[in-house]
């Protein structure tokens, strides 16, 4: 994973609420074996409405995201992180996400950043017009003006972003300790440790 | 610890930490992964590039459900039909060739077992109560309905599965949604669940699991345990749960995973303490009251847009909320609706019933049951039913079902998600309106502009024969709703 410190540019001013994944990226476009491309079809139905904030040409590679409460939720379809890496889009700022988007977006180098709805509010304000600054060590969203918003992140994911730590490698380093628990387990849990094989019925 | 009251979710995540952190963050153990074609080739292909192999292959259960065409798989004479989409031949071809490659068990698409994952899991006895279950599909939630802790993970956590057959993740809030008195006739889990999360929202569970207590579940099969806690995650829950209890215990026993012998009165005897103790403290309650629920079906294009089939469609201004407002109207204007505008009053040209919330037997019968002796309105274009898996079409068969939904002027399908998602053909034209026994009714969700209404498959099925979205009470004498 790369590492992630500072995202600044353009935010993309989009500040609708209950954004779901199916609008992220439509089912049509899982059908692919790959993490790429799938920018082509994201957000395919806003898109295809004119004067929509991803035709506007300032806006064109914008690395940042500003949408309403809960953005993500529904699917747990991970193409939904993939099409916003391939517009570009490294930071989405939003009052809430769904659980299983925010992991997600962490596990692809994307910075998800809540605040609170007047803050969103002020910066879908200012964004249409200028840049933004995410820095992810001192947690804090800046604008050209006086605006300095803080964000909590989760230590382990800062730590992660920050490192461009590879998470499966660093569970592996804990081989010893799983093993210990799946012995465990085989004890007392018989069951779980070794079902019954679909053919053994 | 051993003090400290516990919820039911604590004391599944307390029996499957390796390792907990300072800063909270735990490897979780997991005993159950269940894999579908679409979330897991670029899994397979990470793994592949990493040199790394599957830990656990043996807790790995493989099955294709989400692109599969739903019209007959093979020919006549019982050879293999090709897909004709290439992208969804080429997912399917791809967990075909991973499966075996990672030594994981697999059921062909054309195998009498086949069906939809989250029919599969309980069915087969591969999900079991007190256990760790994901898959790469958020709708997981479902087997929640079996006592299990179970929940959707993204394509990387799959990957993460694969290779350490653990997630680091943070404990979850607790949240219990607790329902007291009992559903009136002709209300189903389903309109329960549909109110549910009308009351809570969306974002209500976000960051919580949630446990559905009270004596409507007691009383409730499996089916319909596993109906509500499936759309857990449209409450923004990523799992929900129900404490498993014999009417659990006697559903799984003898299915091919489940436990034998000894080590099946061992399980059950574990599974009797997978409970809340009474003290314990849940960081949120809901608190439901059953007789306020009526046949539930939604309006708007959020699972929270959900009113009683006798209401009407709200007025935008009358949300508090300035941006529901602004969301209501857009709904509105995708869903072609006038505020104020009778629920009864609106005409369905498709009806669709199944995907993973609704395709169980239980479900088919309570539509079979409306449909008996009638026939689709004229109005109504397409009507299909999907069944959850090989093995439900074969006991809906064995009743006789097939023959009343056929009658009806029903489809009667090869099972798969279908036009719950619309990646394989079954898809809603555009414009048109679905009576939707799914769960979500979101934006382009059952293909471009095409409007989902998500009811039960009961109410589905009076739709299917009025022509419009109808109360299925006022439709036939009130009949035992067991589903």
């Amino acid at each position: 994973m790369d590492k992630v410190s500072t995202i600044e540019g353009r935010a993309i001013p989009l500040g609708l609420k209950n954004v779901d994944t199916d609008v992220i990226i439509p089912a049509h476009w899982l059908k692919t074996v790959s993490r790429e491309g799938l920018g082509k079809g994201a957000f395919e139905t806003i898109r295809q409405a004119p004067g929509n904030p991803f035709d506007v040409e300032d806006f064109a590679g914008a690395p940042i995201l500003i949408a309403g409460d809960n953005f993500g939720c529904g699917s747990s379809r991970e193409h939904a992180a993939w099409a916003l890496l391939d517009l570009g889009i490294t930071a989405v700022i939003a009052p809430s996400f769904s659980d299983i988007f925010s992991g997600n977006a962490f596990k692809n180098g994307i910075l998800t950043v809540e605040l609170p709805q007047d803050q969103v509010d002020r910066l879908l304000e200012i964004t249409v017009d200028h840049p933004v600054t995410i820095d992810l060590e001192n947690q804090t969203v800046t604008t050209p003006f006086q605006d300095r918003f803080a964000f909590e992140v989760d230590p382990f994911r800062k730590h992660c972003l920050l490192e461009g730590l590879d998470e499966i490698g660093l569970t592996l380093e804990r081989g010893a300790e799983i093993e210990t628990h799946e012995q465990q387990r085989a004890q007392a849990l018989p069951w779980l440790d070794a079902p019954q094989r679909r053919d053994a019925a | 610890m051993a003090s400290k009251p516990r919820t039911l979710y604590e004391k599944i995540w307390d029996a499957h930490v390796v390792e907990r952190r300072d800063d909270g963050t735990c490897i979780l153990y997991i005993d159950r992964h269940l894999v579908h074609e679409v979330t897991s080739p670029q899994a397979f292909e990470a793994l592949r590039l990493a040199g790394r192999k599957v830990r656990r292959p043996d807790l790995t259960l493989a099955v294709p459900d989400h692109n599969l065409p739903t019209t007959p798989r093979t020919d006549t004479a019982g050879n293999r039909l090709p897909i004709e989409d290439p992208q969804s031949a080429a997912q399917l071809a791809a967990l075909e060739a991973n499966a075996p490659a990672f030594g994981i068990d697999y059921i062909d698409a054309t195998a009498p077992e086949q069906g939809i994952v989250h029919v599969v899991g309980p069915e087969q006895g591969f999900s079991l109560p007190g256990a760790t279950i994901v898959c790469g599909d958020s709708h997981t939630a479902a087997h929640g309905g079996i006592g299990a802790l179970a929940f959707g993970i993204g394509t990387s956590e799959v990957e993460h599965v694969l290779a350490t057959q653990t997630l680091q993740l943070r404990p979850s809030k607790s949240m219990e949604v607790r329902v007291e008195g009992e559903l009136g006739p002709g209300v189903t889990p389903k309109d329960l669940i549909l109110h549910i999360i009308g009351v809570i929202g969306t974002a209500g569970g976000t960051g919580h699991v949630i446990e559905y207590r009270g004596p409507v579940f007691e009383q409730m099969s499996v089916e319909g345990r596993l109906t509500v806690c499936n759309m857990s995650i449209e409450g923004g829950a990523r799992a929900g749960l129900i404490a498993p209890d014999d009417t659990v215990f006697s559903y799984l026993e003898g299915r091919p995973y489940a436990p034998r012998g000894e080590a099946w009165d061992k399980a059950v005897a574990w599974w009797q303490t997978l409970h809340s103790d009474p003290d314990a403290v849940f960081d949120k309650t809901v608190v439901i009251n059953a007789a306020d629920v009526e046949p539930t079906v939604s309006w708007g294009t959020s699972p929270e847009d959900v009113v009683p089939v006798g209401g009407v469609v709200p007025t935008p201004e009358s949300f508090a909320d300035p941006s529901k407002q602004s969301a209501a109207r857009k709904s509105l204007d995708y869903m072609g609706l006038e505020p104020g505008q009778r629920i009864e009053d609106i005409a369905i040209e498709n009806v669709f019933i199944g995907s993973c919330t609704n395709s169980r037997i239980e479900d088919l019968r309570a539509a079979a049951d409306v449909l008996k002796g009638r026939t689709k309105a004229s109005n109504v274009r397409w009507a299909i039913v999907v069944p959850g898996s090989g093995l439900v079409k074969r006991q809906a068969e064995a009743e006789g079902l097939d023959q009343i939904f056929t009658a009806a002027g029903f489809e009667w399908r090869e099972p798969g998600c279908s036009a719950c998602l619309a990646m394989n053909p079954d898809k809603v034209p555009p414009g048109e309106r679905c009576a939707s026994t799914s769960n979500r009714n979101f934006v382009g969700r059952q293909g471009p502009g095409a409007r989902t209404h998500l009811v039960s498959p009961a109410m589905a099925a009076a739709a299917a024969v009025t022509g419009r979205l109808a109360d299925v009470r006022t439709l036939a004498p009130c009949q035992a709703v067991d589903a």
